[in-house]
């Protein structure tokens, strides 16, 4: 009972307190800029053909009611929080009236695929190299890794993504340009290779970056775990060096690992859009990119609240988890 | 300081080799200001030509040095990213430490909303802001909006440092032997935060460089402004992959990524000098 009071109820306010200041933060920035979002679009619409006074006086009438911008401060905050509980987001600008739920979750498969599958298996790859590299850190292979991952590291990812483009569509065109797939979706071998086909270069792109950061952390973690008193008694007793990595060490650096994952994988929202950019994938991030070229704030607004919640609701599952995973957590 | 900035040079090869990096960078910032262009000159020369003993760097489609462009970019983004680290290593220090020695309610409340805003993912928040101010950002809107939304992790980081620095043994005889609170920060604690916060400082030019380039490549920065970014961005703009005039992309990614290699390299040896479990680890092999 303890714990449920001390431990796992402040999380949860936390969970609360993180989405309120979130979506309160979201909703402010737009009423805060000096730019008004419907004198812009009005601006855009007008300067492809002219309107008369009173339509575009109507026009202006009808967008401040889209952009929940009627009224004062309060009612608008209000009724921004009542749609929101609904689960609506607000009709598209762009492709108007479609709503805002409808064209992220055309989305949204696309980079759960893409991104789930990456961050998996970046999350395994550099977790087992950065710690074999940690434990065996002065051999030769150990060094080159750790230089290696030193010089990718700290590249801007759009930059790594644009050179594998650059190298494997044009130079060498093994892969396509853009796309996700080819034909329509359906439960056949030649829809699903093609999935994998498109996929693969924005994947890897994605897989080189994560588990270069992977292996930095994963590496820092086990050369500290080296230094324990129990790895020098392992490592007297004879235990095999296998078993000490594998049984003793990783085990003990997997505790924020695990917390790391589960964050990689509440920002699924945010983390996609420039892979899908520089790659033309048809996802969350692509659909981000074209609200942003466009204006649509709603779909900006909708992928950003949506980036919030994921996000706070993998932390708070986290902790939630820790306590199983912690022994430690579960005593205090 | 100096002593140390020497020892540094002399035994920490990662060290070493990013002040060579940074240096070369530094270079190419002064030298932009003897550019016999104008930053935003176009048709200065003539148009593209590939990498000459003349243009280094070969022109662009719109008749632009690119190796001038160059050092304007890197001096631009150098200086978002100064005005980010400024802003945000600011407020992060001065939160840190009043969290750290006010303790209490005060460090109960501030560390509160340090947790929450550090789960707000920065990156969408930036794009909708941008997105709004579209046209007015300016390179030092930009730097300032960084700034603003990156504080919340090395504040953390400092509140942690000071609550064990208030903890070690030197600060209770200090206390005990009636120092002033202040001279206690200052010359009993500061020293020990000053590296902290450089390591800290240079990790923050590689966050904000990075949302440099993405914001730019998104259009979303001042676009008529020489940086990295918006140099990829033109330079993607005007197909210069499909019109075979690499040059004018590589010469921002390679200086991109030689900057960021290099304040990498600098952090980590730093970090390396400062935690002394691993300057004892590496005094072993040296045996």
């Amino acid at each position: 009972m303890t714990l449920l009071r001390q431990y796992i109820l402040p999380r949860i306010v936390q969970w609360f307190v993180v989405i309120f200041v979130g979506i309160s933060i979201t909703f402010l920035i737009p009423r805060l800029s000096p730019v008004n979002p419907v004198d812009n679009a009005l601006g855009r619409l007008t300067s492809f053909q002219t309107m008369d006074p009173e339509a575009s006086q109507q026009m202006r009438a009808t967008l401040l009611d889209l952009y929940g911008l009627d009224g004062s401060i309060v009612d608008q905050y209000l009724n921004f929080w009542g749609r929101l509980i609904k689960g609506d987001l607000g009709p598209s600008f762009q492709s108007f009236p479609t709503p805002v739920m409808q064209i992220i979750g055309a989305g949204i498969g696309w980079t759960i695929g893409l991104l789930g599958t990456s961050i998996l298996i970046s999350w395994t790859l550099g977790l087992i190299l950065g710690s074999l590299a940690g434990y065996f850190s002065n051999t030769w292979w150990a060094k080159l890794l750790e230089r290696v991952v030193i010089t990718i590291y700290p590249v801007p990812y759009y930059i790594l993504a644009f050179i594998l483009l650059m190298l494997f569509t044009y130079y060498w065109p093994l892969f396509p340009l853009v796309g996700g797939s080819r034909g329509e979706p359906a439960f056949t071998w030649e829809f699903i290779s093609s999935v994998l086909y498109f996929g693969f270069l924005p994947a890897l792109s994605l897989v080189i970056g994560g588990t270069a950061f992977r292996f930095i952390m994963a590496k820092a973690l086990a050369s500290t775990e080296m230094t324990s008193d129990y790895v020098q008694y392992a490592d007297l007793a004879a235990v095999p060096k296998r078993k000490i990595l594998f049984f003793y060490v990783i085990r003990n650096t997997m505790l924020p690992q695990v917390t790391d994952l589960a964050l990689s994988l509440g920002a699924l929202f945010e983390g996609a859009l420039i892979t899908e950019v520089v790659f033309g994938y048809p996802g969350v991030g692509y659909t981000l990119y074209n609200a942003i070229n466009s204006g649509d704030y709603n779909i900006i607004m909708g992928i950003t609240l949506l980036s919030i919640v994921g996000i706070a609701t993998a932390s708070l599952l986290v902790d939630l988890i820790y306590p199983f995973l912690d022994p430690r957590v579960r005593l205090r | 300081m100096l002593t140390t900035l020497r020892d540094l040079l002399r035994f920490s090869p990662s060290f070493r080799l990013g002040s060579i990096i940074l240096l070369l960078a530094a270079i190419l910032v002064i030298l932009s200001f003897f550019s016999p262009y104008e930053p935003d000159d176009r048709r200065a020369v003539e148009r593209n030509v590939a990498p000459s003993i003349e243009y280094w760097f070969g022109t662009t489609s719109q008749g632009q040095d690119v190796f001038w462009m160059l050092t304007f970019a890197v001096r631009n983004t150098l200086i978002v990213a100064g005005i980010a680290v400024s802003i945000g290593r600011g407020i992060g220090v001065i939160l840190g430490m009043i969290s750290g020695y006010l303790g209490g309610v005060v460090d109960r409340i501030l560390s509160s909303i340090v947790d929450s805003i550090i789960v707000i993912p920065r990156l969408p928040l930036l794009i909708l802001i941008a997105t709004i101010m579209r046209g007015q950002m300016t390179i030092v809107a930009l730097g300032l909006l960084i700034g603003i939304l990156d504080w919340a992790y090395p504040s953390k980081r400092y509140r942690s440092q000071v609550l064990s620095l208030r903890e070690r043994s030197f600060t209770h005889t200090a206390v005990f032997s009636g120092m002033n609170a202040w001279k206690i920060v200052i010359q009993e604690h500061l020293p020990f935060i000053i590296p902290f916060l450089l390591a800290d400082v240079v990790s923050g030019f590689l966050f904000a460089i990075g949302i440099e380039v993405t914001l730019s490549i998104l259009g979303l920065s001042d676009l008529d402004t020489q940086t990295i970014g918006s140099m990829i961005y033109w330079g993607n703009y005007y197909q210069s992959l499909l019109t075979n005039r690499v040059w004018v992309l590589l010469a921002p990614i390679g200086a991109s990524i030689v900057v960021v290699v290099g304040f990498y390299l600098v952090s980590i040896g730093l970090s390396e000098y400062l935690d002394p479990r691993k300057r004892l680890a590496r005094l072993r092999v040296k045996e």
